[in-house]
């Protein structure tokens, strides 16, 4: 299939040549290229000579055609007209689909000429220089779209039309449509119709006109090297938006200010730039003016970066501060472009740095630099003299300069960012590992509060902080190893942070600060210090548990009795975290069994009591997340926890603590005894009222629980009364697949009463629960064909009703391809209701339910092989089903599902066995495999329907025996 | 020779039973140590006037050598702080109250004690002389800069504007106290002048373990 003959490659397939193209990698399309290039005709390469395309022309399909007629080799040739077509087909897909984009590019967009008219207005300010007099819209009134033509020219793709007055020429009256831009005959006013008509040749962009109608233009523009008229009009547009920015945001102010806004814009420029890669910028003409050719190139430069940044931005900050004493125009050019280039480039190296090692990240945000946008805030420089303090002093002096920089609203982003640009940051890692407990305390206290930004914790994770806090857990000081775990706490927000804190230890260190006496009255000053070290360890837990790994590493370095015993804490502050962490690891199997336990249900259920929202919303988070078990929600019960879950009902503004706790009801009405509880405590009547105005998160766990409550009868009539059939039926129309899933089962469960039935039919739920089973997800199939079966049996004419969904039964037995076994067992059971009616059983039969049915019979699931048989039971009763049923191998199978432990599966087999039995040929397949035996033993069960069943499959086996023998014997 | 070590300890009992009651942190067996230690520090000395009790350049050393101290001035200051008596010698009972202070002195004890040795001319202010005189070695200087004095002087107006909440320009005694209980870090915000925890530790481990099992 592939031949090597240096330097190409002969490849026979097409599989291979792709695998080819891929091992080429980034050389890719020069490889494809080269490849077209060798094979200009691959057409002919593969059927023959004779196919070969003449330039300019495709008649191979018809020569193919002819052939064809002719009738020798008739076989071969078809196949290979079948290929060309195919391949012709491809060729004008790939043709119209890169045609598109193409046109894209070159048609002009109102956008576009609306940056190029900017542009040239901006031509016309200057005296002496100026290329053009007068650049002006004929209509100042801009549509939605962008046009300012009148509708009835928008329609012939004209976007607006223009006044341009050179200075050589006559004004040129100018219309731009998406077509290109040519001169019109003069619009003044609307209403001369002719006046719209083209009088000259339709030009590229604005430029290339008046460059062609006015000398003057053509020869200033190329003078004055605006870097503009050789592009393609889409980058144009982009370097034109910049320059806009600048001259329309602040338009009266002075040139210095420009200048210091040059590296803030060329921050802008890089980010905006940072998924494009290394696209060239194109300087604009004020920062040519500022002598700033090419400041980017230092953002490849990726190695000598990491030492130079501090000093060099440092260095480039002292020069920008005596620049506002100095008089700018003073300023020499060099010294003015080394200034602007220097913080473009560290701002470039930083951002590089982070695109390029964080691919990971989950809740971070990007690079947000630009925001700032304005001046330097003076924090800034008072924050740089510091941080040289901190620098260039002894411990007095850095202590001094430390509890002055916390004087700071270090809450707020200018100054966390201003730390961080003047290398504050490295500055106070790096005490971080003196000896000097003092400088130690006071860099941690600061690092604590300006770590709750998250560009800032990446810095500190970068600079290799964590490591060093993680070693000052150690510490025999108290306050040092609150600190540091407090400040672990919030860097280790993101996933390599925490993977940090992990791979040096830091997760055993954290666990053995939560060893304190929790909840003694009266605490010495040093047991209150234990515990706060405590609660700081348990933040930094928190933080580091939503990593599946910490989950696991806490729980092997002991930390689940530690955190057990801190949940008898009387504090509110300790309590949140523990709880924090508690119901985040209860994600974790091992974590789940070992709450239950160590017996820290009670204590949730407790704390559910407090007046604290969030301690309350994690305690019910973490109820929510363990009462998947059995166990568990009895336990909750026992301590007399649903009340007060049933009370943070009334807490429907808290979004966070309603999904919480409404989660918490959903998984503990999974129990029936809770539910009798639930409908003590009225908790129904509620939820139905949460249906409406929900975020989607509270609205799974409402309607998730109303789906458990509904399997009680009672709790069925209490929905109905209380309105909620309508939104139930509503949410069906949801695209939310956990909410979808949940909706199914509650609709279905409340299909089950006849009035509510009624109702759904009325809001065509069951049309809505059909469409349902076109969801992709097959669990939202499942739970739509679950909750389809008790709308077939409770529905009014619901074999009318089945049929009038157009192509319905095709699509629910076309579900059977499906290779999920729940989806399977469901359709099955819906497959059993529908086909109680005859007319819709003559349908499915036609769309071949019966030899799917047969196909599945070799399963050994339980579940589906009762409605399986269910299924097969119902189909029989149709023309020559039974029979069918036969050649397609499905009895066999049935009657080994009488070995089942299942009794449900029994009664649903031996109905299906006796339906298939008033076909002499099935009997003899079932005596053949054992099947008397198995009935007779069946017929002396409890079950009535199953007794019968048996019996009457036994008695059609036996009078064939009987009619056999009479035939035999006569 | 006996005789007189004898009576030396009973004396030495005596005098230390009333000093543990006299000062707040030592009971009498951990006073009756230090005095020991006291003694053999004064043994070493020049024996003209070994009554009067430790000199200001051997106190200096101790603080030097025991406590890591550096500073110079800030050990005058020390020192003139343990002589309460101001006749330049460190009595035993100085050293003893001195210490319970410079080991085991609660904030309150502290902030007193450090005001005591930053207040300079004794006048009971800091003013921004006395800053700028403690501060003025605490920065690295640049060869570059213009005015080598510019850093130390701006960091005494950053500490004024940190602690002196009366805006007098110099810090009264309250001052201090609010801004040191404020901030605990600032308690040596102009110098270094008491020991730091390890060295505390090991100067107690040597003095009233191993002075005990000689």
């Amino acid at each position: 299939m592939l031949q090597l003959t240096p330097p190409s490659i002969s490849v026979h397939s097409f599989s291979q040549l792709s695998k080819i193209v891929q091992l080429a990698t980034d050389k890719k399309l020069k490889e494809v290229r080269a490849c077209l290039e060798a094979n200009r005709d691959p057409v002919a390469k593969m059927l023959g000579p004779s196919f070969a395309t003449v330039e300019g022309e495709d008649s191979s399909v018809l020569r193919l055609l002819e052939e064809v007629k002719e009738g020798d080799q008739a076989k071969e040739t078809e196949i290979k007209v079948k290929l060309i077509i195919l391949l012709q087909q491809l060729d004008t897909q790939l043709l119209s689909s890169s045609l598109k984009q193409i046109s894209q590019e070159v048609r002009l967009s109102p956008a576009a000429v609306k940056n190029d008219v900017e542009l040239l207005k901006s031509f016309c300010s200057e005296g002496e220089t100026r290329v053009l007099t007068s650049v002006q819209y004929t209509s100042d009134y801009e549509f939605t779209n962008g046009c300012r033509t009148p509708p009835w020219r928008q329609v012939h793709g004209e976007i607006c039309y223009l006044v341009i007055k050179p200075c050589d020429t006559q004004p040129l009256h100018i219309t731009c449509s998406t077509a290109g831009v040519f001169l019109n005959g003069g619009i003044r006013q609307e209403g001369e119709e002719n006046a719209y008509d083209r009088t000259s040749d339709v030009y590229r962009d604005l430029v290339t006109l008046l460059k062609s109608k006015s000398p003057h233009f053509a020869e200033n523009i190329n003078k004055q090297d605006f870097a503009v008229q050789e592009e393609p009009p889409t980058q144009k547009v982009q370097h034109v938006e910049l320059v806009d920015a600048e001259e329309q945001g602040q338009p009266q102010r002075s040139y210095e200010h420009q200048e210091k806004n040059v590296h803030e814009k060329a921050r802008q420029q890089l980010v905006q730039n940072k998924p494009g890669g290394k696209k060239k910028l194109e300087p604009s003409l004020k920062w040519k003016n500022l002598g700033l050719a090419s400041p980017y190139d230092e953002a490849d430069d990726k190695k000598s970066k990491k030492n130079a940044v501090s000093e060099k931005f440092a260095e480039a900050q002292e020069k920008m501060q005596k620049k506002a004493d100095v008089s700018v125009s003073s300023l020499p050019g060099r010294q003015s472009s080394n200034k602007t280039k220097t913080p473009g480039g560290v701002g470039g190296a930083d951002d590089f740095s982070e695109s390029s090692s964080e691919s990971e990240e989950d809740e971070e945000q990007p690079e947000r630099r630009t925001e700032s946008n304005t001046d330097l805030p003076s924090e800034y420089w008072q924050i740089q003299k510091l941080v040289k303090y901190l620098k260039g002093g002894n411990q007095t002096a850095t202590v001094i300069a430390l509890c002055s920089m916390r004087d700071f609203n270090l809450a707020q982003e200018t100054c966390q960012l201003a730390i961080r640009d003047v290398g504050g940051l490295e500055v106070l890692i790096n005490l971080l590992d003196t000896e000097e407990i003092k400088c130690k305390i006071g860099s941690l206290k600061i690092l604590k509060e300006i770590s709750r930004n998250s560009q800032i914790r990446r810095a500190i994770a970068d600079l290799g902080g964590l490591q060093t806090m993680v070693k000052i857990l150690d510490s025999p000081d108290k306050d040092l190893k609150y600190l540091a775990a407090e400040t672990i706490a919030n860097v280790a927000k993101f996933r390599r942070a925490r993977r940090t804190v992990r791979q040096h230890g830091g997760i055993k260190r954290l666990v053995e600060l939560l060893d304190c006496v929790p909840d003694s009255a009266a605490l010495t000053e040093e047991q209150e210090k234990d515990v706060e070290v405590a609660r700081c360890g348990a933040l930094a837990l928190w933080s580091c548990s939503k990593s599946t790994r910490n989950k696991e590493a806490i729980r092997k370095a002991g930390g689940i009795p530690l955190l057990a015993r801190l949940l008898k804490s009387p504090h509110e502050n300790m309590l949140i975290p523990v709880v924090g962490t508690l119901q985040e690891c209860a994600s974790e199997r091992s974590y789940r069994i070992a709450i239950q336990m160590e017996g820290m249900i009670e204590d949730l259920v407790k704390n559910l009591n407090c007046d604290n929202h969030e301690l309350q919303m994690h305690c019910a988070s973490a109820i929510f997340k363990c009462a998947e078990d059995k166990r568990t929600r009895d336990l909750v019960r026992q301590c007399e926890g649903l009340q007060p879950l049933v009370t943070l009902l009334s807490q429907a503004d808290n979004k966070q603590l309603l999904a919480a706790t409404t989660g918490a009801i959903w998984k503990c009405s999974i129990s029936m005894e809770n539910v009798a509880k639930f409908q003590d405590y009225k908790a129904l009547e509620t939820l139905v009222g949460l249906l409406t105005d929900q975020p989607e998160e509270v609205l799974v766990n409402v309607v998730g629980a109303l789906g458990e409550g509904a399997q009680k009868p009672a709790n069925r009539a209490t929905i109905r009364k209380c309105g909620g059939i309508q939104p139930l039926v509503n949410l069906l129309t949801g695209t939310n697949q956990a909410l979808l899933v949940n909706v199914t089962k509650a609709v279905g469960a409340c299909a089950t009463e006849l009035e509510n039935m009624t109702i759904i039919d009325r809001l065509d739920g069951v049309r809505l629960l059909w469409s349902l089973l076109k969801n992709p997800n097959p669990d939202v199939q499942a739970s739509a064909a679950w909750a389809i079966c008790p709308c077939i049996e409770n529905a009014k004419d619901s074999g009318e009703m089945v049929r009038s969904f157009v192509g319905g039964l095709e699509l629910i037995v076309n579900l059977l391809k499906s290779t999920n076994k729940e989806v399977l067992a469901s359709v099955c059971a819906a497959i059993a209701k529908i086909a109680k009616d005859e007319e819709n059983l003559a349908v499915i039969t036609d769309h071949g339910v019966v030899p799917m049915l047969a196909k599945l019979t070799n399963t050994t699931d339980d579940k589906l092989r009762r409605h399986l048989a269910e299924a097969i039971a119902r189909c029989c009763m149709w023309g020559s089903n039974r029979v069918l049923f036969g050649e397609a191998g499905a009895v066999a199978p049935l009657v080994r599902y009488l070995k089942s432990k299942d009794t449900s599966v029994h009664q649903a087999t031996a109905q299906a066995l006796f339906q298939l039995s008033k076909d002499p040929n099935n009997c003899i397949t079932m005596h053949d495999n054992g099947v008397v035996k198995l009935l007779l033993g069946m017929m002396g069960s409890t079950d009535e329907v199953l007794q019968e069943a048996a019996a009457g499959c036994v008695a059609n086996i036996r009078r064939l025996a009987l009619a056999n023998e009479k035939a035999r014997y006569g | 020779m006996a005789e007189m070590s004898a009576m030396n300890r009973k004396l030495i009992q005596n005098l230390a039973e009333t000093l543990s009651k006299q000062v707040k942190h030592f009971n009498k067996t951990e006073a009756e140590c230090l005095i020991r230690l006291f003694n053999g520090l004064l043994g070493d000395q020049s024996d003209r006037r070994v009554g009067n009790g430790l000199d200001r350049g051997k106190f200096r050393n101790i603080l030097h050598n025991t406590f890591g101290m550096t500073d110079d001035m800030i050990m005058d200051r020390v020192f003139r702080a343990f002589d309460k008596d101001n006749d330049s010698y460190v009595s035993v009972k100085e050293w003893i109250e001195g210490l319970s202070i410079f080991l085991r002195g609660t904030l309150d004890e502290k902030i007193k004690y450090c005001f005591d040795v930053y207040d300079l001319n004794g006048d009971g202010y800091i003013s921004r002389e006395e800053m700028f005189h403690m501060l003025k070695n605490s920065l690295i200087r640049q060869p570059t800069e213009e005015d080598p004095d510019e850093g130390i002087k701006d960091l005494v107006e950053i500490t004024l504007k940190k602690m002196d909440h009366d805006h007098d320009s110099r810090l009264s005694y309250a001052d201090f106290e609010k801004a040191v209980r404020d901030e605990n870090l600032l308690l040596e915000a102009f110098g270094t002048c008491l020991p730091d925890a390890k060295s505390i530790l090991e100067f107690e481990q040597h003095a009233f373990q191993d002075t005990l099992e000689h």
